[in-house]
């Protein structure tokens, strides 16, 4: 069955080690969606993300190069960004499926690829808290340094495989050790 | 010597022939912004096919505007970029250097651009600091001599022509963004919004994701703000920052001159902005020698082939494939 957990973020830094919790219960062959509009700090989740993983050096954005790879501990980090692709064939020409065999994707802008990505193990929408974002009783607070407003988020992580859900809950709840 | 290059790594397919290393007898660039336009991004799909229809006339043309049937040596870009657009000119390479009977050599499209300055000025004097900005590069290099090259900083997030991209679609003014914001901030006043400047203090790393955040904020909040004011502000940030950090890096490492390159050299501002923060000759390359073009390579590819000997014919492209950098 279909479920969402959410949890709230203070800061850049905040969002980065909850991604990286999130890394530490990943495994080989998953596909992350992450959503949100610019700005929202889908990069930012994706560095996290990287560190858990033990990915080092800079992880920047695919935007222009659509993929890069990284070595991780689960074998390669695949993250793709589809921002500038506007036809599901030209997101099927990635080649997506061969990659994530060789590890965990992380798909910038996926939702609406969807169809041509095959399954999605989670999809993590970011959105700015107050800007629509709605309230967040009974999110799980992040504890990390505090951002300004600006700086807060609403993480919401969907998933479908009820068996994986209670260590996304353990993990955005901070009692997955992040490898970052 | 004649050497011809080709690249495909990106948007351009590119033929040039490059003599002696440094004088261009031809350089043909087929751009296909137009059709890129319409995606508003580079399409793997669509670049890869539109490379395969291209090349073959474009090196056809830059043989004859050079007067000569066939190089001493062909040169082709082996990353990083797209693989599918980079097998088209690596493939192409390989077999006219086999039926010509005469050397291949692959060369790093970001080497290449390292080489843009060499073609262009004679006086020349190493070492360099070379900051080449470009929709998917942000570097900042000491270069003491060619082939001789250390990473200072990059960006940790966007690159500075992502950035452009971003900004100038969020703010509607289409693709590409460069050109697009470089216009309309000439109407603009850069004073109407105090936009970050990440890392300013810190190092020679670049980060710009924070500054698209912050254009999108301002935005919000201040929807009546005049685009050009948006643009000119936006503008005078990544300007700032590149400017600075290059600076403190052509002083740090006591370098003669101070190279741009990539397309982001392009803008106005930065180009008016370089030459002041600096008390060495800035070489600032020809519009046309910013962006991807052949000539850069053929160059590249002349001094790799004295400095290494030919590549193996089993090359493989390598999207991914950066800098070599000394130790």
């Amino acid at each position: 069955m279909a479920w969402m957990l959410p949890a709230r973020s203070a800061s850049p830094d905040a969002t980065r080690a909850l991604a990286a919790r999130l890394a530490g219960v990943a495994r080989r062959g998953d596909v992350i969606v992450l959503q949100g509009s610019l700005g929202a700090g889908k990069t930012t989740f994706a560095q996290g993300f990287a560190r858990g993983l033990g990915v080092e050096g800079p992880v920047t954005s695919p935007t222009f190069t659509l993929v890069r790879q990284y070595p991780c501990t689960l074998g390669q980090l695949v993250h793709v960004d589809v921002y500038r692709l506007d036809h599901l064939s030209e997101v099927a020409d990635l080649g997506l499926a061969d990659l994530v065999e060789e590890g965990v994707a992380l798909v910038e802008w996926g939702d609406a690829a969807r169809p041509a990505l095959g399954p999605v193990t989670w999809t993590v929408d970011i959105t700015r808290v107050g800007t629509g974002a709605g309230t967040a009783a009974g999110s799980v607070g992040t504890g990390a340094r505090t951002g300004t407003a600006d700086d807060e988020r609403l993480l919401t992580v969907h998933g479908e495989d009820d068996a994986r859900r209670g260590e996304v809950a353990s993990a955005l709840a901070g009692q997955v050790p992040g490898a970052a | 010597m004649n050497v011809l290059g080709i690249e495909t790594s990106c948007d351009e397919t590119a033929a040039a022939v490059v003599s002696d290393g440094r004088v261009v007898a031809s350089s043909v660039v087929s751009s296909q912004i137009d059709l890129h336009a319409r995606y508003g991004g580079v399409v793997p799909e669509i670049a890869g096919r539109a490379h395969v229809e291209l090349l073959v006339p474009v090196i056809e043309e830059a043989l004859a505007r050079a007067g000569i049937e066939h190089p001493d040596a062909v040169a082709a870009t082996y990353g990083p970029g797209l693989v599918g657009s980079l097998l088209v000119g690596l493939s192409a390479a390989k077999g006219l250097a086999m039926s010509w009977g005469v050397p291949f050599v692959g060369v790093n499209h970001l080497e290449g651009h390292l080489f843009a300055p060499v073609i262009e000025e004679p006086s020349l004097r190493w070492p360099l600091v070379v900051l080449l900005v470009s929709g998917g590069h942000t570097l900042l290099v000491h270069a003491a001599a060619p082939g001789r090259y250390r990473l200072l900083g990059q960006t940790l997030d966007d690159a500075a022509g992502e950035a452009f991209d971003k900004v100038a679609r969020f703010l509607g003014l289409g693709y590409p963004g460069g050109p697009a914001i470089d216009r309309v901030a000439r109407e603009g006043d850069p004073g109407v919004f105090a936009f970050p400047r990440a890392l300013l203090g810190d190092g020679y790393d670049f980060s710009f994701s924070g500054l698209k955040t912050a254009v999108v904020r301002a935005v919000e909040r201040r929807p009546e703000a005049a685009t050009p004011d948006v643009a000119a502000a936006f503008q005078d940030a990544v300007v700032d920052v590149l400017t600075t950090k290059a600076a403190r890096a052509v002083g740090a490492v006591g370098a003669k001159g101070l190279c741009l390159g990539g397309g982001v050299a392009a803008n106005s501002l930065l180009r008016r902005r370089a030459p002041e923060a600096v008390d060495v000759p800035t070489y600032l390359p020809s519009m046309a020698m910013c962006t991807d073009n052949a000539a850069m390579i053929a160059a590249a590819g002349s001094f790799r082939l004295v400095q290494d000997g030919p590549s193996p014919l089993s090359l493989a492209p390598d999207p991914g494939l950066f800098l070599e950098l000394e130790r």
